[in-house]
């Protein structure tokens, strides 16, 4: 066993209200530059739809994440090591900017600078990267709420497998139904992106696990982005770099939240840290689709035991940190719940940003619509929901529905009893049932209901100490260092000739 | 004796010039400025003329500077590889080739980079002066294997000693005093090539991430490693 510490996350997509705020902040604080303008580290995307980049999830296409080689072994679907040398001049799976959007702005001069005529000037939109007149085709966002347009649904990569019947109950006007889905970098354990990098540019802190590209090594061969099958490395145009959500290391190193989850105004977001045992993620990452989840969670170790504790302790994971994982809301959410799920985890890349998967409304999927508030089919309207339970099963269960319908159906019993105890207009003893049904106690209900509506910021980001400076202590005089660090670059970044 | 100084002035001083300002550069530019050290690649800007005109070029170039590389340092082997005529003929004919695929590729880039307006937006002065070096020599160098055939045996008998002689810091100009013009031009370009380099995106030649071919695929890097690994 070797114990290592992840800074993992939980997103709850039944609190998402698509208001885009943490892109917002996002995009304030990392992405508001010449280069960077069409990157959006956190991106939201209505579900069913395209996402972004247009159809991300259709790896037929851009052959993201990991594949089995025949014998036993996992190689980059997109540029393994043999497939490098003959590729690094021109990356055969690399989106391009079309697949994202040209990002672009409008001409304000011409409001100030127009000659006098007859009709007020307007401010056309114009091409951030070359400043020429464009018809703005696509943006970031512009399957939001379906966008007015049934295209971005009916493209959706996770519908395949669906029924005609179930595509139709997506879609049927009155009946429409969507949610959202927030994303940002998943801070895998097993990432494609370190992985296919000729450079060695990308790397995962070991303290941390928080997935980052080292500017001064990149060297824009831009495999990152071809192999991450979530698309969450960004190639800068302009520098020739690539870029990915750094999670706020900055912010993290000083016990504040990231700026996404900080800002986030529906309160989905969930921090902490978890523990895992990092020998066993080859054997995990090469499981059979159907296993994969449970697989995951079996890496995951449970910070009260003692024997973890010991050798966590010997792995050099300091004390701070182990009882930070013991406060982890994520280790309650994915571990002690199983309400949480990872995405797409067919990709094999293990991602440790999970997610609680949506309810939706159930009634205009019946026949007769009426209400019924004490139907003895407890579990009827999960399967019925207007969301097909294949779809959820696509996105966060490899195909599989086992795990969605364990989550949904606890989701379900919390709301019960909750309205037993609190409404009163269904008995104990239903909700009890229905508990026990869904493998939840009324303590553990209670406890998921506070922390999915009650939760305090305490409560949600529980950041571990990261020690940075002590860290630096041991090897160096402290004074030593900040002479020779100052901000890590001589003379700021210049773009090369 | 004006030539005489002229060849001096061109085949011993603008070598030195050109190669010192080479090595000094290059390390400069890798220790005080790290981060300019990209191929600044416009694939995600333009995807599908992009193939068509740097992989040609790549694969075209890569082979024709090993040619040259290996003719330099193993001159006497490739006079007795090719003392066969029809290896010598093999030999003759695909440099001829891969000069032209060059050609074509390189072609390609400057079309693709003056025709779309994106790209122009990231395309500097220095690479629409390299782009025109580059040409040039591989014109040149096309219509010296076309005009000066056999140079797979001239090249190793003549100029390797010479090329020799300046990294011998005994340059010897009597090898290529004697050189038709068209050569001439192209060793003096290829030595301005060489002092221009570390001024352009050409650094990213030296940044080849051979390293991926062994390493472990995953990269864990730690503040303070635990004490146990
Ligand atoms: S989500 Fe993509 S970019 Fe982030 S760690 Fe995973 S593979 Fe890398
Ligand atoms: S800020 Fe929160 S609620 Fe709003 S879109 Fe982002 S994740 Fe959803």
């Amino acid at each position: 066993m070797n114990i290592r510490s992840q800074v993992s996350m939980v997103f709850h997509l039944d609190k998402c209200i698509g208001c885009h705020t943490c892109s917002i902040a996002c995009k304030n604080v990392w992405t508001d530059r010449k280069g960077a303008e069409y990157m959006w580290w956190n991106n939201v995307e209505t579900k069913p739809g395209t996402g972004y980049p247009t159809k991300w999830e259709d790896q037929e296409k851009y052959k993201g994440g990991w594949e089995s080689n025949g014998n036993g072994k996992l190689d980059i679907k997109s540029t393994s090591k043999a497939r490098i040398v003959p590729n690094i001049f021109h990356n055969p799976h690399m989106p391009s900017m079309d697949d994202y959007y040209e990002p672009w702005t409008y001409d304000y001069q011409n409001l100030f600078n127009a000659k006098e005529g007859p009709d007020q000037p307007t401010a056309e939109p114009i091409s951030m990267i070359d400043g020429e007149k464009i018809d703005v085709q696509a943006g970031p966002n512009w399957d939001d709420d379906l966008g007015g347009s049934p295209i971005y649904a009916e493209n959706d990569p996770n519908l395949e497998g669906l029924t005609e019947q179930q595509r139709l109950q997506l879609s049927s006007v009155e009946r429409l139904v969507f949610f959202y889905l927030p994303r940002i970098c998943n801070h895998c354990l097993n990432p494609c992106c370190v992985a296919s990098c000729p450079s060695g540019a990308l790397y995962k802190r070991g303290e941390d696990g928080i997935v980052l590209i080292d500017q001064q090594k990149c060297r824009a061969w831009r495999s990152c982005v071809a192999a991450c099958p979530y698309k969450k490395t960004y190639f800068n145009w302009f520098t020739g770099k690539s870029e990915k959500c750094i999670l706020c290391f900055p912010r993290l190193e000083t016990g504040q939240a990231p700026a996404c989850f900080h800002s986030c105004v529906g309160r989905i977001r969930y921090l902490g840290v978890l523990l895992y045992d990092a020998d066993r993620l080859e054997e995990v990452a090469k499981l059979p689709d159907d296993q994969l989840v449970e697989g995951q969670r079996s890496l995951i170790l449970d910070p009260h035991d003692s024997a973890v504790i010991a050798q966590a302790k010997k792995d050099g994971i300091s004390d701070g940190v182990i009882e930070s994982a013991q406060k982890s809301p994520v280790y309650r959410f994915v571990m002690e719940w199983k309400i949480a799920l990872p995405p797409h985890v067919e990709y094999r890349t293990l991602p440790m940003l999970f997610y609680v998967p949506p309810m939706s409304p159930v009634q205009a999927s019946k026949p007769e619509d009426t209400i019924h508030h004490e139907t003895e089919d407890l579990f009827h309207d999960i399967d019925s929901s207007r969301v097909p339970m294949k779809f959820l099963a696509n996105l966060f269960g490899a195909g599989h529905e086992g795990g969605v319908r364990y989550a949904l159906a606890k989701q379900k019993a919390v709301r019960w009893h909750r309205r037993a105890e609190t409404v009163g207009d269904i008995s104990r003893d239903l909700a009890d049932r229905i508990l026990h049904e869904a493998n939840c106690t009324r303590e553990e209900a209670d406890e998921i209901h506070k922390l999915t509506s009650l939760c305090t910021f305490e409560d949600r980001f529980v950041i571990p100490p990261m020690h940075r400076e002590q860290a630096i202590e041991m090897m160096k005089e402290p004074h030593e260092h900040r002479e020779e660090t100052g901000f890590g670059f001589v003379g700021g970044p210049r773009r090369g000739l | 004796m004006n030539s005489h100084f002229l060849d001096q002035f061109l085949f011993v001083a603008l070598p030195y010039v050109c190669l010192f300002t080479f090595f000094l550069m290059t390390i400069y530019r890798y220790r005080m400025q790290t981060f300019s050290y990209s191929s600044l690649s416009s694939q995600f800007i333009e995807n599908k003329q992009h193939f068509w005109a740097v992989v040609p070029f790549h694969y075209g170039i890569l082979v024709v500077t090993a040619g040259h590389l290996i003719a330099f340092l193993i001159p006497r082997t490739v006079l007795a590889w090719s003392s066969h005529p029809l290896r010598l003929y093999v030999l003759e004919i695909s440099a001829l080739i891969f000069g032209i695929l060059t050609l074509i590729g390189l072609v390609g880039v400057v079309v693709r980079r003056f025709s779309n307006t994106k790209i122009r937006k990231v395309t500097t002065v220095t690479d629409w002066i390299l782009f025109g070096m580059l040409l040039v020599q591989t014109i040149s160098g096309i219509g010296v294997a076309i005009f000066y055939p056999w140079g797979s045996s001239w090249f190793a008998t003549n100029l390797s000693p010479y090329l020799w002689s300046i990294f011998k810091l005994n340059p010897e100009i009597a090898y290529v005093a004697a050189m038709p013009h068209l050569v001439k031009l192209h060793i003096v370009l290829a030595f301005l090539t060489i002092g221009f380099f570390p001024f352009t995106r050409l650094v990213h030649l030296l940044v080849v991430p051979n390293p991926y071919l062994w390493r472990k695929p995953q990269v864990v890097r730690w503040y303070r490693r635990p004490k146990q690994m």
